[in-house]
């Protein structure tokens, strides 16, 4: 009861909240919250639930955006097409670093190796062929109209980033009911036990890795038509990958709502590091290097996992307190 | 019902497992005992899919079922459990079984049920919520037969299921594994307990270096002089005869 109401009143708030929040600055805020909780769930697909830690989801972020915008750029291709598109293009990246790494074995760090090292690959290579326009990058051409998928004001982006964030809760919902989520806990938590108990590893991560590609395309493609540009640092570089893998680990490993809160922290304390310490470039990745080793130092269950801590504290004291 | 012929099973120079045949009938509780480093587990893991033998046959059920990876093994009814429990220490008790209950229902529901089922079976109602980690020895053991049980096998191989608990555990055990077999599910054990062994197994396969020694009723086998030495050292059998002789006269 108490649980629908609160579901229901943040639902409103966040459908009113372009007409309660004037200024474009915070609204661009929220939407950059939300498109990193909805990439940190993609990302939470594979690494919190299935356990297969990535650090280059920049891959398929890149993928996705790279792939919507050369068809809309150079074959005129509508965007909102392009977003399927985009989701075969990172599935399909997905695909072919699961079949590989997965295929031979490749486990906890040599995974993240890998994922790594095919960020750097992907992110040379858009540097180095034609059809990407290279170092220069890609501009998307202004035609602003909904139907392009570029909207006149910041209230139509955040639409959809709110429904791209709707669709992931609802796959994480998925993932909380389903055989498919329950046997990618297994793996996470046992890979040899799994196998015993009939629970074919090497599909199931394969298929974790395309979905979540998948979903971390889409999101390429929705940050390519937002800010109208992509070079081959924005799409591929490290910085993304770091971003992505962060919000879930702040938020909480395999939970449903631990990369939404995650997000909104990140960020909320990324623009805090901006405003004291100056617009330095390099200075965020420093910044996400020391969040990340304090968090997995102190706090490996994430914020979802504080507050489960506290709530058996408290409940404890109480006891206590009644004794 | 299954049938190990001949399985060879090297890990470098060292021979793991010779040679070693057996089989089980489809209904029947069989033992596989033997020294400490015998080759039981790697026997059982070569049945299981989880290692390739280097020359030999597993067939079960009729199918060569060599060398099929574990999933696919359990998928046909072969189900084991391993000598040092495996649970999902992240996730509770029922998250657990409910696992082993998805290899054959899709419903997450119906397999939460069932998880349920198989606890109250098991005497684990009470674990149901608790995280599959903090449990004891005891309690991991039994977790592992819960959740091999929760895939519904036809045969189960079960590795030390009662190896660390205390005599009274040991009886409950037995007691579940003979219930198991009542209700159609045939055994395969490797124990230690020599308890659970004279009173579970109708057939024993005595391990020993690899090579199979000894096969037969538990009784018969226990008092075989190459079964003693197996376990006592060189000669023991024949010390001990003496003994016995001299304490009769």
């Amino acid at each position: 009861m108490l649980r629908a109401a609160v579901t229901g009143a943040v639902m409103a708030a966040a459908l009113a909240a372009p007409f309660l929040i004037a200024s474009d600055f915070w609204l661009g805020f929220l939407i950059t919250v939300l498109l990193f909780a909805y990439m940190g769930m993609a990302w939470n697909v594979l690494g919190g639930y299935a356990g297969q830690f990535s650090f280059g989801h920049a891959v398929f972020f890149g993928a996705g955006a790279y792939t919507s915008s050369i068809l809309h750029v150079t074959f005129g291709l509508n965007p909102w097409i392009g977003l399927a598109f985009a989701a075969l293009a990172g599935g399909g990246v997905g695909a072919l670093i699961g079949f590989l790494s997965f295929r031979f074995g490749l486990r906890g760090s040599y995974f993240a190796l890998i994922t790594l090292a095919f960020a750097e690959v992907f992110r040379i290579l858009a540097n180095w062929v034609e059809f990407t326009g290279g170092g220069v990058g890609l501009y998307i051409p202004l035609k602003v109209h909904p139907a392009n998928l570029q909207f006149g004001t910041k209230a139509g982006y955040y639409y959809v980033a709110l429904a791209l964030t709707l669709a992931s809760l609802a796959i994480a919902a998925w993932l909380e009911r389903s055989r498919f989520g329950a046997w990618l806990k297994a793996i996470r938590e046992n890979e040899d036990a799994a196998r015993a108990l009939g629970i074919d590893a090497f599909v199931c991560k394969l298929k974790a890795i395309m979905l979540s590609g998948a979903m971390t395309g889409v999101g390429g493609a929705f940050y390519a038509q937002y800010y109208l540009y992509i070079d081959p640092g924005i799409a591929f570089g490290p910085a993304v990958s770091v971003e992505i893998l962060l919000v879930p680990i702040i938020g909480g490993l395999g939970t449903a709502l631990g990369p939404l809160l995650g997000s909104a922290v990140l960020q909320g304390a990324g623009e805090l590091a901006r405003r004291v310490m100056g617009d330095v470039p390099g200075l965020n990745l420093v910044f996400y290097g020391l969040l990340l080793v304090v968090m997995v130092r102190f706090l490996p269950d994430g914020l979802i996992g504080l507050a489960a801590r506290l709530r058996t504290l408290r409940r404890r004291a109480k006891v206590l307190a009644d004794a | 019902m299954l049938e190990a012929i001949r399985i060879t099973k090297r890990f470098g120079g060292l021979v793991a497992v010779a040679e070693a045949s057996l089989h089980v009938p489809e209904g029947r509780i069989v033992a596989l005992i033997g020294p400490n480093g015998a080759g039981k587990t790697t026997l059982f893991a070569t049945i299981a899919g989880f290692l390739a033998p280097d020359t030999g046959e597993v067939r079960f059920l009729g199918e060569n079922v060599t060398s099929l990876a574990p999933e696919a093994i359990c998928r046909r009814g072969l189900v084991r459990t391993f000598q040092i429990a495996q649970p999902f220490g992240g996730l509770s008790v029922r998250e657990n079984i409910a696992i082993g209950a998805h290899a054959r229902i899709a419903d997450r529901r119906q397999a939460l049920a069932l998880a349920e089922q198989v606890a109250a079976e098991l005497a684990m109602t009470v674990l149901l919520d608790q995280t599959a980690a903090a449990l004891t020895v005891a309690g991991r053991k039994r977790l592992e037969l819960a959740r091999a049980l929760a895939t519904r096998p036809k045969l189960l191989l079960l590795d030390e299921v009662m190896a660390g608990l205390n005599p009274s555990e040991v009886d409950d055990i037995v007691a579940v594994v003979r219930r198991v077999r009542d209700r159609g599910v045939t055994v395969l054990l490797i124990e230690h307990v020599m308890q659970a062994v004279m009173s579970l197994a109708e057939h024993v396969y005595v391990l020993n270096q690899g090579r199979m020694i000894a096969e037969g009723p538990p009784l018969h086998v226990a008092r075989l002089p190459q079964v003693v030495e197996a376990y006592l050292g060189h000669g023991a059998a024949v010390r001990l005869g003496a003994q016995a002789v001299e304490i009769a006269t």
